[in-house]
């Protein structure tokens, strides 16, 4: 390829947007006679929050292992951030915490820090890895040794290891199984941070509340399988919502009626609301109604919760692929 | 890239060792033996004063070979059971898994870590070996002919036996790792032994023994020349026939072919090590 030739190949590349964060696809593997992933194909795009849900044994950390190059996959490509897996510069801006977090227990907080920032191939000032710290709370313990630590601060420190090196994907197995409720919250805090900042991250959680809370889409895994994957509004279908109401004209039927299809029972009335409605949509409809002299007891929005759906989804062995 | 990480773990390692319980007992256990030793060359002297200036190099030189072997003894058994706990435990701890997700190669993180046992083997080897021939020096006045060579050899000894704990851990735990490359230490020795034997009374096949053994792992090998290093050259002559097969008085020098083949044992074994750690799912 000739000189202008070339650059224009580089200006095409460059208009092109960046890969995702992680993109894999038909990953495979087996333990012995079992079978720990099927067939496994999903993508992280950039600056995206995804879950990764499913019940003991679906294979969610045997995929995450297989992202990062822990495990050998019998099938299937993995991209981190554009790379091939089996390329280690892939994971150079990849944080991880892994679900068996263990630090080099002769070692001192702040040393571990150091180590992976030399490990990672970057230059991090000492004030930043000390800001790293802090984010997860152990700035106070920087220079005491790992062994001495609690599970949850080990946890912790494995999350300041994920985060050290400027990653522009984080993946997190299980990042609060020893934490207490301020150090969930602390996560989730962090989680949100992390999505401002644009930065993708795959998490791996049992706690739903958690995971519904920050993702931005769930994957969820049966049986080394993706039963179903999605944004939450495409997963949890529509909202709808419950009203108790009586002196009922036709006027204020026809009002419900415009807000969405209704059913009835006596003085009980539910409205299917779009999947994302209007955040005016419920104070408006119930304005008019008011105003249409109806008097309003009860008014309750009513939503399927992510667990409800996954158990759902687990229970039936439903396999409809949402993307 | 590559390089950087060996160094960060060979440090890693040596950081380890240092700060473990392995060093502290290491210490303990040398100066036990060193301490040991000076009392025994210093009775050595009053009790035998009489002996010819002949006699009294024959006694320093095997009661410093049996030692040295000492001191060997406990270099290989401490790098052997470093090496088990460094990939092994590691893998099994979960410490393998934050480590390894790095941008960096598995056969760099090896390499670092044998790069680290072996300094911390030959650094250990150097000191006390060193410690022990002022001693002998100061109490009967012995110094061995070729120090370095022979250190180098108890050195390239405690690095044989590390690769060989080291290419273990990939494929077993790490306690049996320690165990397995021991046990081959001591039976490698034991058939060194029997072949020296065999050689003293001219028979072959026992005399074979030892040269399979040696061959097989050469640490061994590698003893036999560095004991032949410590050892003054008029010792055997002095020693005559009778002394043939002694296990703490060595015949001959090491070959150069012989010192190829242990370093291009090291080399595969360690080749060997890496494969296995690559594939291995953690």
């Amino acid at each position: 390829m000739t000189g202008p030739a070339l650059e224009d190949a580089q200006r095409l590349l460059g208009q092109l947007p960046p890969p995702a964060a992680a993109w894999c696809s038909g990953l495979r593997k087996r333990y012995r006679r079992q079978t720990a992933v099927a067939d496994v194909s999903f993508t992280v795009d950039r600056g995206e929050v995804v879950g990764l849900l499913g019940p003991n044994g679906a294979g969610k950390t045997t995929v995450i292992k297989m992202l990062l190059g822990l495990v050998r996959p019998d099938a299937g490509d993995v991209l981190l951030l554009g790379r091939r897996a089996r390329d280690p510069r892939a994971r150079a801006r990849v944080g991880y915490l892994p679900e068996l977090f263990r630090y080099q227990p002769w070692l001192t907080a702040a040393e571990v820090l150091a180590l992976h920032v030399r490990l990672a191939g970057i230059a991090v000032p000492e004030r930043e890895r000390r800001e790293c710290l802090a984010t997860v709370g152990l700035v106070d313990r920087a220079g005491d040794r790992v062994g001495g630590f609690s599970k949850g601060m080990q946890q912790r420190l494995g999350l300041a290891v994920a985060l050290v090196a400027r990653p522009e994907l984080v993946v997190l197995d299980e990042p609060t199984s020893a934490l207490d409720p301020i150090g969930r919250a602390d996560v989730r805090d962090l989680l949100l941070s992390l999505k401002e900042r644009g930065v993708a991250v795959l998490l791996n959680s049992h706690l739903i509340g958690e995971v519904e809370r920050v993702c931005d889409r769930v994957v969820i895994l049966d049986k080394g399988r993706v039963a179903t994957s999605g944004t939450l509004a495409e997963l949890l279908g529509r909202r709808e919502l419950r009203l108790r109401l009586d002196g009922m004209t036709a006027a204020a039927e026809a009002r419900l009626a415009a807000a969405g299809p209704v059913t009835r029972g006596g003085d009980s009335f539910t409205v299917a609301l779009p999947a994302d409605p209007d955040t005016t949509t419920v104070p408006d409809l119930v304005a008019d109604l008011v105003g249409l002299g109806v008097r309003v007891h009860a008014v309750e929005p009513g939503r399927i919760s992510l667990e409800e759906r996954l158990l759902d989804i687990l229970r039936t062995g439903t396999s409809e692929e949402h993307k | 890239m590559t390089a950087r990480t060996v160094v960060t773990v060979a440090a890693l390692t040596l950081r380890e060792a240092a700060r473990r319980r392995v060093l502290r007992s290491l210490a303990a256990l040398t100066i036990a033996l060193l301490a040991l030793s000076a009392w025994g060359f210093a009775r050595l002297d009053s009790e035998f004063g009489g002996l010819t200036s002949g006699e009294a190099k024959l006694a320093a030189a095997t009661v410093l070979n049996l030692v040295m072997f000492g001191l060997s003894l406990i270099a290989a058994l401490g790098t052997a059971f470093l090496a088990g706990p460094t990939v092994a435990g590691e893998a099994e701890s979960g410490t393998a898994l934050a480590v390894l997700a790095r941008p960096i190669r598995r056969s760099a993180v090896l390499l670092g870590k044998w790069l680290g046992l072996v300094i911390f083997g030959g650094g250990y080897v150097a000191l006390a070996g060193l410690a022990q021939f002022v001693i002998v020096r100061v109490t009967v006045g012995y110094w061995p002919p070729r120090p370095a060579t022979g250190l180098a050899l108890l050195a390239a000894q405690a690095t044989v036996l590390l690769t060989l704990g080291l290419l273990l851990s990939t494929v077993i735990s790490p306690m049996a790792s320690g165990v397995v490359a021991v046990g081959l230490f001591g039976a490698t020795w034991i058939a060194g032994v029997v072949g020296t034997v065999g050689e003293a009374l001219d028979n072959d096949s026992v005399a074979r023994i030892g040269t399979v053994s040696r061959m097989l792992l050469p640490t061994d090998g590698l003893w036999r020349g560095a004991m032949n290093s410590f050892q003054d050259p008029t010792v055997l002559a002095q020693a005559g026939p009778g002394f043939q097969g002694h296990p703490f008085l060595s015949q001959a020098g090491l070959t150069t072919a012989y010192l190829g083949w242990a370093a291009l044992w090291i080399a595969l074994v360690l080749a060997l090590a890496g494969a296995a750690f690559q594939r291995r799912d953690l």
